[in-house]
């Protein structure tokens, strides 16, 4: 599994863990029931702080992509397809908000961007 | 539990006082206490250890109060290095380990040998012969050799390069792979600090001024570059420290108090020192 901190990002690093940890499941490269390496061991491993990590892991299991088993660890929890869905459409949200944006910004109409769009899925 | 737990600390000396130090340093984790020379680090650190009576407050080291008859025997569970190393001067490595295995009741030898291992460190050599960067590793390996839980080091990589330091600081991340160990060190570099520690302890003036986890400090802190004007719309409650030039301001902000359209950059521990300790004088 990558995860890449970045001290350039101004994404706070329990985000930053956070999110690709979400990543690599949703992607599938954790596969369900796959062991993550113990909060301390990453922690120590990628030299940041054992409560930052903590956090993320908290934030993970919250929102369903993992769980905690008392004295083994943390694993990948079976993929929700309905969280999933959820982060998809909120991902797909935020990318026509700023479509919504660039067109007003260019006085678009709807109609053109129903053609864009459509014209990208012809190409698919 | 708590490594280490300090409240109330205060100490009086003819011309410095030490003021009502609060720290809690959770098991498992490292601190790093920074502060300008004659703050009150050395003294803080020698008031955990009782080496200097505290005239009020409290310690409690592992769970055990520090005025208690329990903490001698504690003592075999803390490693301490100081900023300098001394051993006999025409002693080696060998004869440390004697000395050592002499003097700590759960002196473990293979463990020490390993050590001299991966610190590179000649076994004959005599200790004058030492570098300082072998002095302080020596020390170092001394402090970890007796199943330590918790090391308290002071300026323990002041005047080490580099290299050195960084080897130093790998071994603290290390040793604190365990949750059991903890790790409380001072140090004037405080990007080495910012490197490991996941508590910050600021002492300003004898004043503890926050002890806080790092990476919320650095969430929590940024850095503003901006004309005068520009700076003049901020809320003066979101400024903690300010440089003004003829040319701009540059300030640290508390970044949720300030309004999106501004550019943040990160504040680094040493910039949020810096800034807080200027705005005090």
């Amino acid at each position: 599994m990558d995860v890449i901190i970045s001290n350039a990002s101004g994404q706070p690093i329990y985000e930053q863990i956070f999110t690709q940890i979400k990543n690599n499941i949703i992607s599938g490269r954790l596969k369900e029931g796959d062991a993550l390496p113990s909060i301390r061991v990453l922690a120590k491993d990628l030299r940041i702080s054992v409560i930052t990590t903590k956090r993320a892991y908290e934030e993970l299991e919250k929102a369903g992509y993992i769980y905690t088993v008392a004295a083994k660890g943390c694993f990948v929890a079976e993929k929700n397809v309905e969280v999933i869905r959820e982060e998809r459409l909120k991902e797909i949200e935020e990318h026509l908000k700023i479509v919504s944006g660039l067109a007003a910004n260019c006085n678009l109409s709807d109609g053109e961007i129903y053609e864009i769009y459509n014209l990208i899925k012809k190409e698919g | 539990m708590n490594a280490i737990e300090t409240k109330g600390l205060c100490k009086t000396y003819d011309d410095f006082k030490l003021d009502s130090i609060d720290l809690v340093l959770p098991s498992g984790c490292i601190m790093g206490l920074v502060g300008e020379n004659g703050a009150g680090k050395s003294t803080t650190m020698e008031l955990i250890m009782n080496t200097v009576k505290s005239d009020a407050g409290q310690v409690t080291v592992l769970g055990t109060d520090n005025k208690s008859s329990d903490f001698r025997k504690l003592k075999e569970e803390i490693g301490v290095v100081l900023d300098e190393a001394y051993f006999p001067l025409v002693l080696n490595a060998k004869d440390v380990n004697i000395v050592m295995k002499n003097t700590y009741g759960n002196w473990d030898e293979n463990c020490f040998y390993d050590y001299l291992g991966k610190f590179s460190l000649p076994i004959k050599k005599q200790f004058k012969d030492f570098s300082r960067g072998m002095k302080m590793k020596l020390a170092i390996a001394v402090a970890l050799s007796h199943n330590s839980k918790l090391l308290i080091l002071d300026e323990a990589t002041s005047g080490l390069d580099p290299m050195v330091r960084d080897e130093i600081l790998d071994i603290f991340n290390d040793f604190t792979r365990d949750e059991t160990h903890s790790v409380l060190l001072s140090s004037h570099i405080v990007s080495d600090l910012e490197k490991i520690c996941d508590y910050i302890a600021f002492i300003h003036k004898g004043k503890l001024v926050f002890c806080e986890e790092k990476d919320r400090l650095l969430d929590k802190y940024g850095v503003v570059r901006l004309s005068k004007a520009d700076f003049d719309v901020i809320p003066r409650s979101a400024v903690k420290g300010k440089k003004v030039t003829d040319y701009g301001v540059e300030a640290l902000v508390i970044r949720d108090a300030v309004s999106g359209a501004i550019a943040i950059e990160r504040a680094s521990i040493e910039d949020i020192i810096l800034y807080i300790a200027k705005e005090d004088k």
